[in-house]
């Protein structure tokens, strides 16, 4: 043990003597390392939030399509679809997209049946009458608008209209609510000029979680216009969005691992002169290339620990502490209301070890290889260069 | 030994406060899970929410699980995607995936 702790003491003390060129390696290494793993943490984060979240989805959305596009859907299929066994209740949703030209933002404009007036998430009550809205706390920030106040909107026969807000949703909740205003069914219809009997989709509700396929097919056969959507789908859908094979991840994932690798290589083909000399002193005083090897692990994963922790580290308190703050220029593209990330920190340890494996182990092995090869080769003829 | 020392030390202490930062992160989520996750799931049942209010720039990344399903030509055909929050999302594999032959019959051929 102590032999091991005293050849540690001499990698590290060779590391001294290659302060500055050692310290640049590690800034590079765990910069990274932290860019790596702040795209990881993120994307797991958003990618549990969505999984945990969404199982209250609806079992089904059914659209329907018309000439290869989304088009409003007639209520009639709802009681068709209602008849099917194993289907539950059948709503229509009647919702839409509203684009503020003053603040150039998009706003999501929901219908909601009048009953249930209260959610833990929402300060205030829903929209029970006609006038009233209740509205995410993006758009009650570029309204500057709060519960009480009037909310200006101009409707589908450009008429200005104003309503009031009734109901605030909290912050906890922006990342599904942000940029939320939510009318009573009644009014949004009026709004978006969207006739009785028709509505933007129906949503499904299905006994058994086993049935949910069967039916979708029963309502594709039954309305060939139709598009079913199943819960599972809209699961899978985010968890490709964010998985590693997504192509903004996988641009910045693959940048990263292309600038460790000429790191990496640079290591292993650069081996100096200097070094090379040390090697060959080591020997001719009587040290094995065992030792020499020890020698060289020892430096390699000094180097590699500290980085890999020290990346890490940053990459956490930038994700969970900062909000991400690096990285939301990338994500928010030509988002106005983009909601800020007050991220569950949800880490998986797998990703940490993969990372793990991914860096600090051909950092290792580079730093061995070439060491090794000199310290095969007779010391004279090292030393002599 | 002095640098072994300083160097096993400061290798604790970050380690350390990784780890105190992790376990506090897995507390946090565990408390979020108990009661945060169940408000959001109410809010997602109430209102019939499909989607993350993330990228609010164009029907298709508000709602990429509601979009039509050649997502990048909505606004015309052969259009670029021309929103960052569109390369997020990972492309379909290029190339066919199924392929259906369909051949007339010996017989029928021949009539």
């Amino acid at each position: 043990m102590i032999r091991h702790l005293k050849i540690l003491e001499y990698a590290l003390s060779s590391l001294c003597r290659r302060k500055f060129k050692n310290l640049a390696i590690i800034a590079v290494y765990a910069f990274t390392i932290s860019t790596l793993a702040s795209i990881l943490f993120l994307t797991q984060a958003l990618k549990i939030e969505a999984a945990k979240v969404l199982i209250e989805a609806p079992a089904l959305v059914v659209q329907r399509l018309a000439g290869g596009r989304h088009d409003l859907v007639p209520t009639t299929y709802g009681d068709a679809i209602r008849a099917l066994p194993g289907v539950g209740s059948v709503k229509p949703r009647v919702w839409g997209y509203y684009y503020d030209s003053i603040n150039k933002s998009n706003y999501t404009l929901l219908g909601v049946e009048a009953g249930q007036t209260e959610l833990e998430l929402l300060e205030g009550r829903l929209p029970q009458r006609p006038g009233e809205c209740a509205v995410g706390a993006g758009v009650a920030e570029a309204q500057v608008a709060g519960i009480g106040d009037d909310l200006l909107l101009i409707d589908a026969d450009n008429m200005g209209r104003a309503y009031e807000i009734t109901g605030l949703f909290r912050a906890d909740s922006r990342l599904w609510s942000n940029d939320l205003i939510v009318f009573s069914t009644e009014e949004i219809r009026r709004f978006f000029a969207i006739p009785a009997g028709l509505a933007t989709d129906l949503i499904v509700e299905i006994y058994n979680e086993r049935e949910v396929v069967t039916v979708a097919k029963k309502i594709k056969r039954l309305f060939p216009d139709s598009r079913p959507i199943t819960r599972n789908e809209i699961l899978h859908t985010y968890e490709t969005v964010f998985n590693w094979r997504s192509g903004m991840i996988l641009t910045v994932f693959a940048a990263a691992l292309a600038a460790f690798c000429i790191l990496a290589w640079d290591k292993a083909t650069g081996i100096s002169g200097e070094e090379k000399q040390e090697i060959g002193i080591l020997k001719a005083i009587g040290w094995d290339t065992a030792d020499v090897l020890e020698l060289k692990f020892w430096e390699g994963m000094a180097i590699s620990l500290t980085s890999f922790v020290v990346g890490l580290l940053v990459a956490y308190i930038h994700v969970f502490m900062l909000g991400a703050l690096a990285l939301v220029p990338v994500l928010k593209g030509w988002s106005v209301l983009f909601p800020p990330f007050a991220l569950t920190p949800y880490v998986d340890l797998y990703q940490i070890v993969v990372l793990a494996f991914l860096t600090v182990f051909p950092y290792v092995v580079c730093t061995v290889i070439p060491s090794w090869k000199t310290a095969i080769t007779d010391p004279e003829s090292v030393m002599r260069g | 030994m002095i640098r072994v020392r300083i160097f096993i030390g400061f290798l604790v202490l970050l380690m350390s406060a990784q780890f105190v930062l992790l376990v506090g992160g897995h507390q946090e989520s565990l408390q979020v899970d108990r009661a945060g996750v169940a408000a959001k799931r109410e809010l997602v049942k109430t209102l019939g929410l499909t989607d993350l209010a993330l990228w609010t720039e164009a029907r298709y990344s508000r709602h990429p699980s509601q979009a039509d399903l050649f997502t990048s030509f909505q606004d015309y055909p052969g259009s670029f995607d021309h929103f960052p929050a569109g390369s997020i999302i990972a492309p379909n594999p290029t190339g066919l995936s199924t392929t259906l032959r369909v051949r007339k019959s010996a017989g029928r051929g021949r009539k």
